[in-house]
């Protein structure tokens, strides 16, 4: 199953000429480049691992495609995003994050029912590849 | 985290606004048999740069040839893209050599500002920075701040002002030899990405590229400034005072006429930089100068003009 995070995830993977053009549309707009990587793929998992430090004060994109793609050679069956933070007053968050590399299967979620109280259900999803340890899920 | 702190690599801004070179000529899609040079130049409007250069820099004859040639090289370049000959882009890493104050760093703002315009290079923000900003204080320091470095650079010009300081052959372990290893492997392979300027005073240079041939190899341009006359560095002068919106009075011309050579034989002389220092000082005097007689209100005129009093007042002189 095809995971959907972050911006242009419905759109088929981009090639690396259109995230460098994505890149320079954020440096563009004064925001400061990131590249993180996680081979756990839920939607509620925020902690994602850095790629060195964010990039601050890039005029081009090609530094931070340097990045990316050091980050690819090395976790090439990690999912690797790339977040584009605003410094502005009043935004000072993330205004862009999108996939840049994802591993090659990916198995999807599991349904977990939990009966609770009686007849209640509570239900969780669990990736199946977060049944293995972290590193060598993919 | 924006905010350049203060021995922090200064950025300047030489981009053009509007001037999205790269695209202008190159999206010609068939291959064509014949090209027009001089819409090409139009196009690029480097003559405009170029024109500036001949007019606000004084003298740096050589140097300006140096960069004519350079621009009619990246031009033909285009051309011959348009008409599908593919011959690898050129290297342009430059150094800088000459004396204290002959503008090198100008000339190094401009060349960003005519490479962009050119196409070569696709933002044409110039980093300036020295031996402080690439090489760290501790082991695997060095690394990743050339890299930060590099990486702010791409798409303009790094200014690397003397280079000479980083290498220091009296210690074998210096961490400097890892920043040229760095920057040696990007000059390389991401020719495309960014261009190199090193500057320095000439005979330091010279050890420098000595020591590490690998550096100097991949330089392919050598431009020299030489020194002012004197009479270029008059007209240096004007412009600055006129830059400074003040005015040179007649006395004060005779002055700095008599000044100039004098400075000259002087110790410690720098050029532009030194005659920028004693319009300073000048500026000083003639403050004092206004000052002393207050208790009367002073016109526009007073304001801005700088006597011969307040030149001859220098040390120089003495």
């Amino acid at each position: 199953m095809r995971i959907t995070q972050g911006t242009f995830s419905f759109l088929p993977d981009l090639t690396d000429a259109e995230i460098r053009a994505q890149i320079d549309y954020a440096l563009d707009k004064g925001w400061a480049i990131g590249v993180e990587y996680t081979d756990d793929p839920h939607p509620r998992n925020f902690y994602w691992e850095m790629w060195g430090n964010p990039m601050f004060d890039l005029r081009d994109a090609a530094g931070a495609m340097t990045e990316v793609l050091a980050c690819r050679k090395a976790h090439p069956q990690h999912y690797i995003r790339v977040n584009a933070f605003d410094s502005t007053r009043g935004f000072e968050t993330t205004r862009l994050s999108f996939i840049v590399n994802r591993p090659t299967n990916e198995p999807g979620f599991q349904l977990k029912r939990n009966e609770v109280g009686g007849r209640s259900i509570q239900y969780t999803t669990e990736s199946y590849a977060t049944k293995k340890p972290e590193g060598s899920r993919y | 985290m924006t905010n350049a702190t203060a021995n922090g690599p200064t950025e300047v801004d030489g981009a053009a606004a509007g001037n999205p070179a790269a695209d202008a000529g190159l999206a010609a899609s068939a291959p064509a048999d014949s090209v027009d040079l001089s819409a090409l130049l139009a196009d690029s409007h480097v003559n405009e740069v170029l024109d500036e250069l001949d007019a606000e820099l004084i003298g740096l004859k050589p140097v300006k040839a140096r960069i004519r040639e350079v621009a009619a090289l990246l031009l033909v370049e285009r051309a011959r893209k348009q008409l599908g000959l593919v011959g690898g882009s050129p290297s342009l890493h430059m150094s800088f050599t000459g004396n204290p104050g002959t503008g090198k760093t100008t000339v190094a703002l401009r060349m960003a500002q005519i490479l962009h315009r050119l196409g070569y290079v696709r933002k044409g923000h110039l980093v300036a920075v020295t031996r402080d900003d690439l090489v760290g204080q501790y082991i695997g320091h060095t690394a990743p701040k050339t890299k930060e470095i590099l990486k702010k650079a791409m798409g303009g010009v790094l200014f690397i002002d003397e280079a000479y300081y980083l290498y220091r052959p009296e210690n074998e372990r210096d961490y400097g030899q890892e920043a040229i290893e760095i920057l040696l492997q990007v000059m390389e392979n991401q020719r495309d990405d960014l261009v190199v300027i090193v500057a320095g005073y000439k005979d330091r240079m010279d050890t420098f590229f000595r020591s590490n041939p690998g550096l100097s190899s991949r330089i392919a341009h050598h431009l020299d400034f030489p020194d002012y006359q004197p009479e270029e560095l008059e007209e240096i002068a004007q412009r600055m005072v006129h830059g400074m919106q003040y005015r040179l009075s007649d006395s004060a011309k005779a002055a700095l006429h008599e000044y100039i050579p004098l400075r000259m034989r002087q110790p410690h002389f720098a050029n532009a930089r030194s005659i920028r220092n004693a319009l300073d000082r000048a500026r000083l005097r003639q403050a004092n100068r206004l000052f002393a007689q207050k208790g009367r209100s002073l016109t526009r005129d007073e304001l801005m003009t700088l006597e011969g009093e307040d030149l001859r007042a220098s040390r120089v002189f003495a």
